[in-house]
């Protein structure tokens, strides 16, 4: 049988388990970290209760994403090559190399998401008061949420189109991976703040816009799929597999169509409607990663 | 500054020696597979089976049998880094492990490196990988040292029957041209170029003479650079973020003076 693409004539970096769960955990914290700043921007003030759980979430988050990075390199005491040259020291930058521009913007993220995440522990009073004012409403809050949202899109994306910018089965093969995880991260960071909310005990008024966001951006992540798969061509045969199945069962199935239906008649499994969705959304989302990672890989 | 330096590797005269891949284990102190214990394919006389980390030359055995084994032939290539002009890897790499050198040739900086692996997937021919000894990403550096020396590359140095010639990209792609010339006139009519133009990640500076399609050897017919989707995935990215944005606001926004006031209702104690 003929290769499908010039893209099956090429070596598999290994990138596995450890890559997988940081697609899936730096797509949280960049998820956690813009809806949080929509939230507390555009929202009501008991929402405001759910974009301080985001913020507490995403540096935790950034950090355990630049843990598993470095461990991941095979020579992980050279992870600062990444930044400084390690001859001369100067700056190392290529913004034509995702993975260049994709680790200054987790350093730059890690940053800015421990001001929102100090501000909110202000608000819980853990932190001196005076750190609450890295926080919307304040001007430097706003700016901190705003450029922190930024930096999360970014990093919650730039993860796909560094899969595209290779010569790989499938990740090159198509151009909207990073479209894919951007609005994958969305949805997984709306349902951990919905079982966040719930277990913080955020009033069901506070959660339901939320719950609706998550809903829209399911439709929009099965569109997104859709279209991913459409658009790899002849490639699109690798997924007549093992990969394939769990990609219609894990991701389209437990990931969308399930938690759709939950979301659309809350009455099916009672209060226990939205949390449920919740867990098959973040279920699906990593097995999204997953299956994306190692059917490529397979090949 | 040398001109352009690199390998015609003309596969019609290849004997499957292996003696390419031997001098090349030797003068690089490449570790043996395994630790040297025994690995064959078991189903070919080709025991490399591919280039990676510690196989910076493979003689790839392509072997064109029937069933009965009547008739057919053998197609021997030494593969090798193409040292692309446009290189893919050299593209990606986010350390500068990856350099272009004064031979126009592309170099892995083992120092530099540090295991990210990036250049391995980026990489058209499959032909970068680990040293599991170095643990960085290591391949062919065309005997850098031997060229800064002023000496020919150990493989085509070994090569007893001149399948790999070195010398200036420009005088290699002559001689390559009147070989396929005179293989055309003694009707090996399949004989051609594999990368020797500038259409194929512009100019190959290790390119081929083939008598098969690129697929039988194992290379792609249509290799491109890894930075094709750079940006057009970074606009529809852009459109993603700006989706679940406009999804945000819409969903999230106060809805006027009736949305502040249920807002204000909701915050009410309840009694």
């Amino acid at each position: 049988m003929s290769a499908p693409s010039s893209t099956f004539f090429t070596a598999p970096p290994e990138w596995q388990w450890l890559v997988t769960i940081y697609f899936f955990v730096g797509g949280l914290a960049g998820g956690c970290f813009f809806i949080a700043t929509l939230l507390d921007v555009f929202g009501t003030p008991v929402e405001r209760r759910l974009a301080r759980l985001g913020y507490l979430v995403a540096f935790p988050a950034v950090v355990l994403s630049g843990l598993l990075l470095v461990v991941d390199l095979r020579r992980p005491e050279r992870f600062w090559h990444m930044f400084l040259q390690s001859e001369t020291f100067r700056l190392m930058f290529k913004y034509w190399s995702p993975m260049s521009i994709g680790s200054w913007a987790l350093l730059a993220f890690g940053a800015v998401s421990l001001l929102g995440f100090l501000a909110a522990l202000a608000d819980g009073g853990r932190a001196p008061a005076w750190l609450g004012g890295l926080r919307p409403p304040r001007v430097l809050g706003v700016l901190v949420a705003v450029v922190g949202g930024l930096l999360g899109f970014f990093v919650a994306g730039y993860t796909g189109v560094l899969l595209a910018v290779t010569n790989r089965p499938i990740w090159s093969d198509t151009p909207l991976l990073g479209l894919l995880f951007v609005i994958s991260a969305a949805s997984i960071s709306a349902a951990l703040l919905l079982l966040l909310g719930r277990l913080e005990r955020v009033p069901p008024a506070g959660l339901s816009a939320l719950a609706r966001f998550d809903s829209w951006v399911l439709v929009l992540e099965l569109l997104a799929l859709v279209a991913f798969l459409a658009s790899l061509g002849a490639v699109f045969r690798v997924w007549l597999s093992g990969w394939g199945l769990l990609l219609l069962l894990g991701v389209v199935v437990v990931g969308l169509l399930l938690p759709l239906t939950l979301e659309w008649r809350p009455r099916m499994l009672g209060r226990f409607s939205i949390p449920a969705a919740a867990v098959l959304v973040l279920v699906g989302g990593f097995i999204l990663r997953l299956v994306i990672v190692f059917a490529a890989e397979g090949v | 500054m040398p001109e352009p330096m690199g390998f015609f590797t003309d596969t019609t005269v290849c004997i499957g020696c292996k003696a390419c891949e031997v001098a090349c284990k030797e003068w690089n102190q490449l570790p043996a597979t395994n630790g040297g214990r025994n690995t064959l394919s078991g189903d070919s006389y080709d025991n490399t089976r591919r280039l990676d980390g510690i196989h910076w030359r493979h003689v790839k055995f392509v072997e064109q049998f029937g069933p009965d084994r009547r008739g057919g032939r053998w197609l021997l290539m030494s593969d090798v880094c193409k040292h692309c002009v446009q290189a893919g890897c050299l593209e990606v790499c986010p350390t500068g492990a990856i350099i272009r050198t004064e031979f126009d040739t592309v170099v892995i900086q083992s120092d530099v490196c540090n295991g990210c692996r990036d250049c391995i997937a980026a990489c058209p021919f499959g032909v970068i990988e680990i040293n599991p000894v170095s643990g960085t990403a290591q391949k062919c550096t065309l005997c850098y040292d031997r060229l800064q020396a002023g000496l020919e590359p150990a493989c085509s140095k070994a090569c007893p029957t001149d399948s790999i010639t070195f010398g200036p990209v420009s005088r290699l792609r002559d001689m390559a041209a009147r070989r396929v010339q005179t293989l055309h006139a003694r009707g090996e009519n399949g004989a051609y170029l594999y990368g020797a133009d500038e259409r194929m990640l512009g100019g190959l500076n290790a390119f081929f003479l083939l008598v098969d399609a690129p697929e039988t050897y194992g290379l792609p017919p249509a290799p491109k650079l890894p930075t094709r989707h750079l940006r057009s995935g970074s606009w529809f990215s852009v459109l993603g973020a700006a989706l679940v944005g406009i999804v945000g606001v819409v969903n999230f926004r106060n809805r006027g003076m009736a949305g502040a006031a249920r807002t204000r209702a909701e915050e009410e104690p309840r009694p």
